[in-house]
Parts: C-alpha cells; sequence; structure tokens
C-alpha cells in the first residue's frame, strides 16, 4: 500500500473511531442502552488499534505488540477477576495507567530533544505534566481504596508546599520549552517534579472523597491525552481526550455536588476521613431494638416498603439476601422500592451496580429525588447499611459537619427498621438522630444474617 | 493539521463531551466514569506511535511502558464497564435476574 492510501486509511479510520466513541458514550448515558453503548466503543478502539499499525515509518513491531499483549493480560485478567464492591479503585488503577501512557508519551517526545516549536513543546510538557500527576495521583488513590494506604498523611503548609512543587515544575517545563537543546536532566527533573505532585496532592485526601478525587483524574487523563494527541498530530486523540476531558469534568462536579462538597473543598480539606469529633448532646431517647420476627409480620402484611440500602450491605454481601426477601414481598402483594442516596455505596451510581448485580431490576431503584415524597406513605423503611444518608441532623443542626446534605426521608415513613452490627457511629463518626425516634426499631445483626431471618420470618407470616 | 483547524477540533469536542453527560442519572455515574476512562485509553494509539518512532533505548523503555500502561487502560476499562453495563436489566429481564441473584 502507498504511503498516501495508508496515511488516508488511518484518518478515516481515526473520524470511524471518533464517531463510534461520542456514540458509545451517548448510549452509556441510559440504562437501557447502556450495554451496547461500550460495546460500540469498544469497536471504535479496536479500529483504531488496527489501522495504527499501518502508520508510516512505524518500526519496533515485536516490542509494540509483546508491551500490547502483557498490558492488556494483566488488565484483564485483574478486571475479570476483581469483585463489584472494588470497581472504583479498579477504575482509579487503569486511569492512572492511561495517565501514565500520556507522560510516557511526552517522556519519549522530549528525550528526544528536537525542536518541537513553542506550542507543541508547551502542550507536550504540560500534557506529561498532567499525565504524571494523574498516573502517580491515582495510585495513591487506588492503595487508598484497596487499604494499602490506611493513613491521610498532612502537615502544616501542606498546600504551599504543593504550588511550590507545581510552580517549580512548570519553571521547568518553561526551560525545556525554550531552551534550544533541553538536557535530559531537564526533562528527568519535571516528570520527578509532576509524580511527587501526584502523591503529595493525594495523600491527604480522605477515603470517603476519592470518588471524586478519581472522576478529577479521569478528566485530566482526558486532557493530558488530548494535549498529547496535538504534539503527534493525532485527530482520533485530540477528540476522545477532550471529550472525556470535558465529560469528566461535568461528572466530577455532579458527584462532589450530590456529595454536598465543593470541589475546592474536596482537594484542600480533608473532610472525608476526619469527623468522628461531632458534639451530639442533644439526641433524646433510646434505641429500641426488635426482634426479627416481628419485622417479618410487620412487613409482609404492610402495603408499601422501601429499602434504603448501604454500603455496610455491600460489605456484608448482604445484597442477594435482600433482593431475595423484597421478591418474597413483592410476591404477596407489596410494593417495594429500592431507594438510593447518591453518595450510597463508594460513589454515585456504585449501589446501583452492586444492586443490579444481585439481580435487582432498574427500574425499581429510585434515587433521591424521585422517592423522597414516596417515604410518608410507606409503611415500613428498611435501612440496612445506610447511616449519615439517612441522619435528619443533616436537616436540623447546624453545627453537624452533614449539615445541608439532602437526605433520605427516612424518617418520615410509619415504621423504620435499622439493621446493624452494634450501637456505633456511623463512615462519618457523627451520631445518628434517626435511631433514636419513636418509630425507629433497631435490628442487631450482620447483614446477610438479618436478611435471612426475615426471608424466614416473611415466610412464615 | 492547523493549529487553528486544531482548535476548532478542541472545541467541539469539549461540546460534544459536555452535551453527552449533561442528562445522565445518577445511577449511571459510576459506568459512565468507566466507561469514559475506557475512551482515553485512545492514548494507546499515540503510544504506539511513540515506540515505533523511538530510536535509542531510552525512548524504547519509556515507548514500551507507555504502549504497556495504555493497553491496560483500554483492555481494564473495558473489561470492568462492560461487567457493570451487562448486570443492569429491567424487570421484563427480572427472572433471569432473580436466578443468578438467589445463590
Amino acid at each position: 500500500m502507498s504511503l498516501l492510501s495508508a496515511s488516508l486509511l488511518i484518518q478515516v479510520s481515526y473520524l470511524l473511531t471518533a464517531f463510534l466513541f461520542i456514540m458509545g458514550l451517548k448510549r452509556m448515558s441510559s440504562p437501557v442502552t447502556a450495554r451496547s453503548g461500550i460495546v460500540w466503543a469498544g469497536a471504535g478502539m479496536v479500529v483504531a488499534t488496527l489501522v495504527t499499525f499501518l502508520y508510516p515509518g512505524l518500526t519496533n513491531y515485536p516490542l509494540i505488540m509483546i508491551a500490547i499483549a502483557i498490558g492488556s493480560a494483566i488488565a484483564w485478567i485483574s478486571a475479570r477477576r476483581v469483585a463489584m464492591t472494588d470497581i472504583p479503585q479498579m477504575i482509579a488503577l487503569y486511569n492512572g495507567m492511561g495517565g501514565g501512557a500520556a507522560a510516557a508519551i511526552a517522556a519519549v517526545e522530549l528525550y528526544r530533544g528536537e525542536p518541537l516549536g513553542m506550542v507543541v513543546g508547551s502542550l507536550a510538557v504540560i500534557g506529561g505534566l498532567i499525565g504524571a500527576v494523574s498516573f502517580s495521583g491515582s495510585l495513591i488513590a487506588f492503595g487508598k481504596l484497596q487499604g494499602l494506604i490506611k493513613k491521610s498523611y498532612r502537615f502544616r503548609g501542606q498546600q504551599i508546599f504543593n504550588l511550590l512543587i507545581l510552580a517549580a515544575a512548570l519553571a521547568d517545563g518553561g526551560m525545556i520549552v525554550t531552551g534550544a537543546h533541553p538536557g535530559a536532566g531537564v526533562v528527568t527533573a519535571l516528570f520527578s517534579l509532576a509524580l511527587i505532585l501526584g502523591v503529595t496532592m493525594t495523600v491527604p485526601i480522605g477515603g470517603a472523597d476519592m470518588p471524586v478525587v478519581i472522576s478529577l483524574y479521569n478528566a485530566l487523563t482526558g486532557l493530558a491525552v488530548a494535549f498529547e494527541g496535538f504534539v503527534l498530530g493525532n485527530a482520533a486523540m485530540i477528540i476522545a481526550g477532550t471529550v472525556v476531558g470535558s465529560a469528566g469534568t461535568l461528572l466530577t462536579q455532579l458527584m462532589a455536588k450530590a456529595m454536598n462538597r465543593s470541589l475546592g473543598n474536596v482537594l484542600f480539606s480533608g473532610f472525608g476521613d476526619t469527623g468522628g469529633v461531632a458534639a451530639s448532646g442533644t439526641l433524646t431517647g433510646s434505641m429500641k431494638p426488635i426482634e426479627a420476627a416481628d419485622v417479618g409480620v410487620m412487613m409482609a402484611f404492610a402495603q408499601k416498603v422501601i429499602v434504603v440500602p448501604g454500603y455496610g450491605m455491600a460489605v456484608a454481601q448482604a445484597q442477594h439476601k435482600v433482593w431475595e426477601l423484597c421478591q418474597l414481598l413483592i410476591d404477596r402483594g407489596v410494593n417495594v422500592r429500592f431507594a438510593i442516596h447518591p453518595v450510597a455505596g463508594r460513589m454515585p451510581g456504585h449501589m446501583n451496580v452492586l444492586l443490579a448485580e444481585a439481580g435487582v431490576p432498574y427500574d425499581l431503584i429510585a434515587d433521591l429525588d424521585e422517592i423522597n415524597a414516596e417515604f410518608e406513605t410507606a409503611d415500613v423503611a428498611l435501612i440496612i447499611g445506610a447511616n449519615d444518608v439517612v441522619n435528619p441532623v443533616a436537616r436540623t443542626d447546624k453545627s453537624s459537619p452533614i449539615y445541608g446534605m439532602p437526605i433520605l426521608n427516612a424518617d418520615k415513613a410509619k415504621n423504620v427498621i435499622v439493621i446493624k452490627r452494634g450501637q456505633g457511629a456511623g463512615f462519618s463518626g457523627i451520631e445518628n438522630a434517626l435511631f433514636y425516634l419513636d418509630n425507629t426499631r433497631m435490628l442487631y445483626g450482620d447483614g446477610q444474617a438479618a436478611a435471612s431471618q426475615l426471608i424466614q420470618a416473611v415466610k412464615a407470616a | 493539521m492547523t493549529g487553528i483547524v486544531a482548535l476548532y477540533i478542541f472545541m467541539l469536542a469539549a461540546f460534544t463531551g459536555y452535551e453527552v453527560i449533561a442528562k445522565v442519572p445518577v445511577i449511571l455515574h459510576t459506568p459512565l466514569m468507566s466507561g469514559s476512562n475506557f475512551v482515553h485509553g485512545i492514548v494507546l494509539v499515540g503510544a504506539m506511535v511513540a515506540l515505533g518512532e523511538a530510536h535509542t533505548n531510552l525512548e524504547k523503555t519509556i515507548g514500551f511502558v507507555g504502549v504497556l500502561l495504555a493497553a491496560g487502560n483500554a483492555v481494564g476499562g473495558y473489561a470492568v464497564t462492560e461487567r457493570m453495563l451487562e448486570m443492569f436489566k429491567a424487570s421484563g429481564a427480572r427472572q433471569a435476574g432473580a436466578k443468578r441473584g438467589g445463590h
């Protein structure tokens, strides 16, 4: 094939890839078509990858194929084996790999030392910087969610320290762009500083805020890919990277909003794992226990039951039992709905995935805005593994760290049943006023065991 | 590709990304983040070119790592997204879902 027709074929194929990516993402934004969306996007990736082998002047074919084989194999096996509860950290991991790849492209271009010109040089440097930050930052995020890094390290002046590193990296980048022949040392310094920055930016952020951070790094990786696309003159990279950059930025904002946090707050304050110090002297009454048999009767003869699942349910692997219970109720004619708070699970939408895994159809699952008015007509609100998201102090107590966070109005139901392991406070360490209400009963025990007991109780009722 | 054309592409793609995501329900946030994570796996084609044009051992090493990471991004991103979306079913498919869910 002549050089001309090869590059034309490549250009047309990249155009097709961009089309497939955008259509794929579009389809992924509705539950009905979501499944086919990823297949469309996947087809685009295959087309782009295959056609790139025809790139004029390409060498090192064996190396390319070995690298693709190793990277694909590791990722495929890990992605197939991971439990659904651990999905967020896997997204962080794969995202970090993409950022690292963008940084690697920049590094190859910059180490080569050929003058790139002011604009292209700047884009290579900034893309490399962002990619490297996303790489090391995402790895830290992965480590935190995976439980490899347990503490959040903070020291005085940390933000100033980060700013200084960023300034140094930018100054170093400026030297690379303006210097006639940037030495290898300057290039190495750029990437070292960027990698350090990603680490120091991410270690102070607590586990609860990590999803927002992962989403931010996802957007940043997209941007880095787009910049390196400019450097290589590759339209597919520019389009796909930019689409992800802007979509990811919007998604980050939506997530932060769902958690009632601003992005600045997430990055610079560090509420995510402190808490635990909230004053709670104002709660009156006591927690009133109840037996599973009584709850079973109550639910079996209810007209409407709303289940409020939290991450605790997923940790206890109770979602299958809970769905079994709900099916029994549905067969008895009870109207059962699942109410999902935006931050139930580890990130917005995560709980939907976990319920879907158990076989719960998505049209039984309602989000906060849809369902909040319905609690008043519900006979039973069954809270399982959720805590802060149903805490009424978010509406009333201005001194509480969760004040202002939108909550599920479970307290408005006629009866509230809370399945809980023990009497401790929630993830944030804040006492839950819901547990002390007159219409609340506590069913103590492991989520899975409690759900099994309830199944027996409903069958007996 | 001239600079100004590249800027046009950049601008239009940015609007496209925003519009595609703007009305997405919360239930799909996690799969969509994972899906967009897959899409930037397109960095693979850039990494392939970078390695394919590498001459020195340093360039080859970095390029190799780049292709390896990019392939991981693309393949891992696809696999987890597909696994998640595979599970989304409406009530019509309840029986099939229930069978799997019961165990």
